[in-house]
């Protein structure tokens, strides 16, 4: 119980996927203009990543690994662990298509507020990002499921401080030097939230 | 052969992926912390970009359109495991220097981008080209940050050491100095009016809006016409 929560804190906070591990930059610079669009493309992030971090997990485990029940019956001793790149994105690729239809189809007050925000997330590096970790490190099923959680829930509490900011000080600030308007100064700023994230080291 | 040197230019000056499209900013800022990882994850994805390119225009008229995507992410990810096996059999060191982002080329937005946007519409060996400048482009400016951030965070370049120990700022090779190098070199494009994706006041449109995938099309189409409006400024 205790490794799971380090997982959380570890990987929502201490080392935030945005802030220190650059992963899933393009929305965070991009979709972190309007605090309202920010909530949205967090939740759907966080929905995808947990989503992505079970199921990729289990096609691991369940065809991939060397000790999968595949690889044993076609005598594969050291496993189709070289796939991995090439099973998780076509997966995680179908998988954000499915999710859209379903949340469509079922869900339609949640597909109001995510379903926008859906197709952008198949190019997120932190989706594939998130698979490909847990196999190098070796997660067990509940540690995935943590770590997907953790990962996505640090994305979406990045995004949605980088959105208060840029709404409240960044638009339309005249005290601004001129060259440092627009993405330069969305860039100084996220410097300074990578190093007041380093204030997080502490805790783990 | 011209049309071929057209397309290094284009490539590597034009429309430089990092510099002026502003792509792929994953890895340029994740992996730049020194020149050599910088140059390694260049080479890697100039490799996968001319052969992505090549294979991609070569299938243009056998896949079919509605597996499309799929198909080139197929292309691109095989072409990704290969690099990271090869790199992990020659070069173990790099392989740990860089790590989940050698993987992490397959969603890299230049390569599904120069996929959409070049290797559709021409011929292979002219997309082999394409995708050797956009390469090169993209290995020079990643070599290029990743020297000016071990210069200052580390004093050395190349492990060759230019500052004394003593002098330099640890903080530039961490996370927060990638940020830093990356707004001072897009506010020094928008105070010398460089051709930049970042330039004039549409901070919005800054890598494409977070959508990677169906990006690139969008980006050429906008890019001529805020030059224009660049042009009308400065010539007012």
């Amino acid at each position: 119980m205790i490794d799971l929560l380090l997982i959380a804190i570890k990987y929502s906070l201490v080392s935030n996927v945005v802030l220190s591990q650059f992963l899933g930059i393009c929305p965070f610079l991009g979709v972190s203009k309007k605090t309202e669009s920010s909530k949205g493309m967090g939740g759907a992030v966080i929905f995808v990543i947990v989503i992505a971090s079970v199921i990729t997990h289990g096609i691991y485990v369940a065809f991939l690994a060397a000790s999968s029940p595949l690889c044993k019956a076609l005598g594969l001793t050291d496993g189709l662990e070289y796939l991995n790149t090439i099973v998780f994105i076509l997966v995680i690729a179908a998988l954000v298509q499915f999710v859209e239809m379903f949340l469509k189809k079922n869900v339609p007050s949640l597909y109001e507020s995510l379903g926008v925000y859906l197709p952008l997330i198949t190019t997120n590096c932190a989706v594939l990002g998130v698979a490909l970790n847990n196999v190098s490190y070796g997660y067990n099923f509940a540690q995935s499921l943590v770590y997907g959680l953790g990962i996505s829930v640090g994305f979406a509490l990045a995004l949605l401080l980088m959105a208060g900011i840029r709404e409240n000080i960044i638009e339309g600030n005249d005290r601004i030097p001129r060259s440092f308007q627009g993405s330069p100064i969305v860039l100084v700023t996220a410097a300074l939230m990578a190093i007041a994230f380093f204030g997080f080291g502490g805790l783990i | 052969m011209n049309k071929y040197i057209e397309r290094l230019y284009n490539g590597i000056i034009k429309e430089n992926p990092t510099f002026i499209i502003m792509l792929g900013m994953c890895p340029t800022l994740a992996t730049t912390t020194s020149a050599i990882n910088g140059l390694g994850m260049g080479l890697s994805t100039t490799a996968v970009l001319m052969f992505s390119n090549m294979l991609i225009s070569a299938l243009r008229k056998t896949i079919p359109e509605r597996m499309r995507l799929p198909g080139e992410i197929v292309v691109v990810a095989s072409l990704v495991t290969i690099v990271q096996l090869l790199i992990q059999a020659y070069v173990p060191a790099l392989y740990e220097a860089l790590g989940i982002y050698i993987p992490l080329i397959v969603v890299n937005c230049i390569i599904l981008g120069r996929a959409e946007s070049y290797a559709l519409f021409n011929g292979p060996a002219l997309s082999f080209f394409d995708g050797l400048g956009m390469g090169i482009g993209f290995t020079m400016a990643l070599t290029i940050i990743g020297s000016v951030r071990e210069l200052i965070g580390a004093g050395t370049i190349f492990n060759f050491r230019l500052i004394p120990e003593a002098y330099s700022i640890s903080i530039f090779v961490l996370a927060p100095g990638a940020f830093l190098v990356l707004a001072v070199l897009t506010a020094i494009q928008n105070k010398l009016r460089l051709p930049s994706a970042t330039n004039g006041d549409a901070p919005e449109e800054f890598v494409c809006g977070g959508n990677c995938m169906g990006c690139f099309s969008d980006c050429k189409e906008k890019a001529p016409e805020k030059s224009e409006v660049e042009k009308k400024e400065a010539a007012v």
